[in-house]
């Protein structure tokens, strides 16, 4: 499956839930929003919230700003 | 105390957190500062470093977060940041910032009152970045903003408060807080504006590119105390002609007669 996460068209295996991509790029839920096609996804849905292909995914958090 | 939408605030002092050599220089200003709002920016997570993350050098518990929504062109781009960062803080508070051109980082007045208006619907506290023009102010403070944060001058320009008539005026005529923001660059412009009457300063850039932050953060603290006394004692009036400041009576040249 074909997934743009933060920008980079990347091909994934064996990835079937939001959840499934934080582990496999090893982000602690709880320090992330994920946006999927422009839709913010809550924290509680990331198991049950399936990905497929095309799909475009923002992973965010919070960096030093003014 | 200082208010923002119901909120008390005991230091009057906001924290940027950006362009900190570490987190740990960082949050050791914070508290330096003793300040109580921080500023944070929304930002891709950098995917080969995933555990490059600033909350873990600061607690949601310690500080009010006022997440900003930098890096927003428009007012569509901005209300997706300010919903970004509600999920990510899970707070409301919002330093709505919309700067279109990357060379002066100006505001977009247009843009800027839009967000507004939409965010305070949404259930946003919108504490708007602005150009110091009160005109905009009232405007943004009619349509919900719990504050309204006018710039001293450009972003990281380290220039002062180069907007002193403008602020003034803004001071004068605001029924929400009055946030300077922007431009601050040493202490002696943070006790400028509070002198003014500025409820609170925002200062980043100054404190987080000293040679020492944790010590530069101090002197901000104390500027910024100094100037909101020197505010509430009541400033004297300014004055093109010189009034004398010892007796004018009793001159030992009027008495002798002579220099009169």
């Amino acid at each position: 499956m074909n997934l743009t996460v933060n920008g980079n068209n990347t091909s994934f295996q064996d990835i079937k839930t939001v959840t499934d991509l934080l582990i496999f790029l090893k982000l602690e839920p709880e320090t992330v929003v994920v946006e999927l096609n422009t839709l913010i996804i809550q924290p509680e849905s990331y198991a049950v919230t399936t990905l497929h292909d095309g799909d475009q995914v923002e992973i965010i958090r919070f960096v030093g700003g003014g | 105390m200082l208010t923002i939408a119901g909120t008390e605030f005991r230091s009057r002092l906001f924290l940027g957190t950006g362009k900190f050599s570490s987190s740990a220089v960082m949050a050791e200003a914070i508290a330096a500062s003793d300040a109580q709002m921080v500023t944070v920016a929304l930002r891709r997570v950098d995917l080969d470093n995933p555990d490059d993350d600033i909350m873990k050098a600061l607690s949601l518990r310690d500080y009010t977060f006022l997440p900003n929504t930098s890096g927003a062109r428009d007012s569509q781009e901005a209300i997706r940041l300010a919903h970004l960062a509600r999920a990510a803080s899970g707070s409301s508070w919002l330093k709505l910032e919309v700067t279109p051109d990357p060379r002066t980082l100006l505001p977009d007045p247009v843009e800027t009152l839009l967000a507004t208006e939409q965010l305070v619907k949404d259930g946003f506290i919108v504490l708007p970045y602005m150009n110091a023009d009160p005109i905009l102010a009232l405007k943004l403070q009619d349509a919900g903003a719990a504050a309204v944060m006018p710039l001293g001058s450009p972003i990281g320009t380290n220039q002062g408060v180069l907007t002193d008539f403008q602020v003034e005026i803004i001071i004068e005529q605001a029924k929400v807080p009055v946030v300077v923001d922007a431009g601050i660059g040493a202490p002696s412009h943070a006790a400028y504006a509070m002198e003014m009457g500025a409820d609170a300063v925002l200062v980043n850039t100054a404190i987080s590119v000293a040679g020492n932050p944790v010590a530069m953060a101090e002197a901000f603290a104390k500027a910024v105390e100094a100037g909101r006394a020197a505010y509430l004692a009541g400033m004297g009036q300014r004055s093109k002609q010189a009034s004398a400041s010892s007796p004018e009576s009793g001159q030992l040249s009027s008495d002798l007669g002579f220099l009169s």
